[in-house]
């Protein structure tokens, strides 16, 4: 089993980034559960969601403790929360952002997410969407195929912008 | 059609299927995406349902009593205080013996204040005569809310049935599901005392002394024939659409020494709790009880039990130990534990199965 913790922040999209990765995961023929942190969130506050793949039924609902992956998409967030807390040793970290981040002893890689989502000016109230491109650069690490991201994509969003931003995402990250 | 869904939306998928006539819903967290689904249902004008948003809980029960007597097919959802707020009329559907579904997500009770999950809600409407499920899946969300029609509005039972779901671990989960082509798996309702509209009078419902018990027992007499029509129920869902249930779901009990008796989500996790035991040389079993009424008939004879309550009736004991020893005499190892949505881990049931005291109560995370 594959586990994955999003940290992001209150109405940033990382409950529907949890779900579209779950989704595209599905497409490429895995089980895949997708669960948001319910607490105290509101607007603009750290919040996590999770995801987890697996070849095999997943029975497991408690929350990620010791995952294999951590997402942050709003880097942020990293001054106030310990994002690597439990993360496997050698296991990945990927951070939206322009600038690589350091992480010893773990597989660290970025891309800015929120640039390529304001290149094609996809927004809602203001705030950049970064799920969309997110599924792109999940693809590029290989947790998913890409042509799954780009269906999960289309199955929950309507506007094409978020296929380009994927496209975009998954081009310019360097692994 | 094989899609990904949260527990909620895979309620709402399955009314959408039982063409309910009538649905009055009020929101309450974590429920609300059920309702709001099918109330978007409504204005898709994918289904031909009245939708009927009202002002409490109450109302909603009542309005679903009111369009049941009249014979049609009703659905509502709620959770927690909602539920509590519908108690008298629950009371009154059963009675009238109407065989309203309603979905209740599973939440605790304030204060102070906590919209995670618990059984307590569900629990403390156990007299009713309601007839009460409790899912694991979000499968199985949708799979127990088709079956809930059929059994509520077979003649030899006409009871309402409460499909139980924990509140955010599986509402609020999103997880696969597979939705099938009903056909006649679910045939047309019909109610065979339901009023006649069209040919309005008036009834005297006081019942004395003579013939009241007469009625209760009539609503127990249905429950003993539920159980014999969920079965039949479930195991023609099976032929028909591949998924098996039964009134629990035992996970290698065969050969267990000790079972971890749970319900709802935290039964799933015990299975994982089981493996690692198993691992160890322990002979472990899960068995998680998915119909709370009519109560099932367990096997546990010969076995050490630890039941997981996520649930508390202050002053006794765990809702759910407390019944056990009540209907097979078998004393148990009882942990408290998921109270308010208090994380309880598969290693967390795997201890408390390697530190049981049979015959103790355990609250997980107290120290006396």
């Amino acid at each position: 089993m594959y586990e994955i913790r999003i940290h992001s922040r209150g109405g940033q999209g990382g409950v529907t980034a949890a779900r579209l990765l779950a989704l595209a995961a599905f497409r490429d023929g895995k089980y895949a559960t997708a669960c948001p942190f319910y607490g105290a969130e509101r607007r603009g506050a750290p919040v996590v969601s999770f995801v987890r793949i697996d070849d095999a039924p997943i029975k497991v609902y408690s929350q990620i403790r010791g995952p294999d992956m951590v997402v942050v998409l709003d880097a942020s967030v990293m001054d106030t929360v310990d994002v690597l807390q439990g993360l496997k040793p050698g296991g990945t970290v990927f951070v939206n952002s322009e600038k690589p981040h350091a992480f010893p002893g773990f597989a660290a890689y970025n891309v800015d997410l929120t640039g390529i989502a304001l290149a094609e000016n996809l927004a809602i109230a203001g705030t950049p969407i970064v799920n969309t491109p997110f599924l792109g650069a999940a693809a590029k690490i290989g947790l998913v195929s890409f042509e799954s991201a780009k269906q999960a994509i289309r199955e929950m969003f309507q506007d094409e912008r978020n296929v380009k931003v994927a496209e975009a995402a998954y081009r310019e990250m360097i692994l | 059609m094989l899609t990904i869904s949260t527990g909620n939306k895979a309620v709402a998928a399955a009314v959408k299927q039982a063409k309910p006539a009538v649905v009055a819903a009020y929101p309450i967290t974590p429920q609300t995406e059920i309702i709001e689904q099918i109330a978007n249902y409504v204005a898709a004008k994918e289904i031909e349902t009245e939708y009927i948003p009202v002002e409490s809980e109450h109302s909603a029960m009542a309005a679903c009593i009111g369009a049941a007597v009249a014979g049609v097919r009703t659905f509502t959802a709620t959770s927690s205080h909602g539920l509590l707020y519908m108690h008298e009329m629950l009371h009154w559907a059963a009675g009238a013996r109407l065989p309203i579904v309603m979905a209740n997500v599973n939440r605790s009770l304030g204060p102070g204040w906590n919209i995670w999950a618990e059984h307590t809600d569900a629990f403390s409407q156990r007299d009713t005569g309601w007839l009460q499920v409790f899912v694991g899946t979000v499968q199985e969300a949708y799979d127990a809310t088709l079956m809930a029609f059929r059994i509520a509005e077979d003649e030899r039972v006409i009871l309402p049935t409460m499909v139980n779901l924990d509140g955010f671990s599986l509402s609020h989960i999103m997880q696969s599901l597979e939705t099938v082509e009903v056909g006649d798996f679910i045939p047309p309702h019909h109610l065979t005392h339901a009023i006649d509209v069209d040919n309005p009078m008036g009834y005297g419902p006081m019942t004395g002394p003579k013939d009241y018990y007469r009625f209760r027992w009539d609503i127990e007499r249905s429950m003993r024939d539920a159980k014999t029509v969920i079965a039949e129920t479930e195991a023609e869902f099976a032929s028909r659409f591949g998924r098996k249930y039964g009134p629990t779901e035992d996970y290698r009990c065969e050969d267990a020494e000790v079972v971890v008796v749970s319900m709802g989500t935290l039964g799933r996790e015990a299975e994982v709790a089981v493996d690692i035991l198993r691992n160890e040389g322990v002979k472990a079993g899960s068995m998680r009880l998915r119909w709370f009424r009519p109560f099932p008939d367990l096997d546990l004879k010969g076995r050490e039990v630890v039941v997981v309550d996520r649930d508390y009736s202050f002053g006794f004991g765990g809702v759910v130990a407390a019944s056990i020893r009540a209907k097979t005499g078998i004393e148990c190892y009882n942990v408290i534990a998921g109270l308010g949505g208090q994380e309880v881990t598969y290693d967390d049931i795997a201890e408390f199965v390697r530190t049981r005291r049979i015959g103790e109560e355990h609250w997980f995370g107290v120290s006396e």
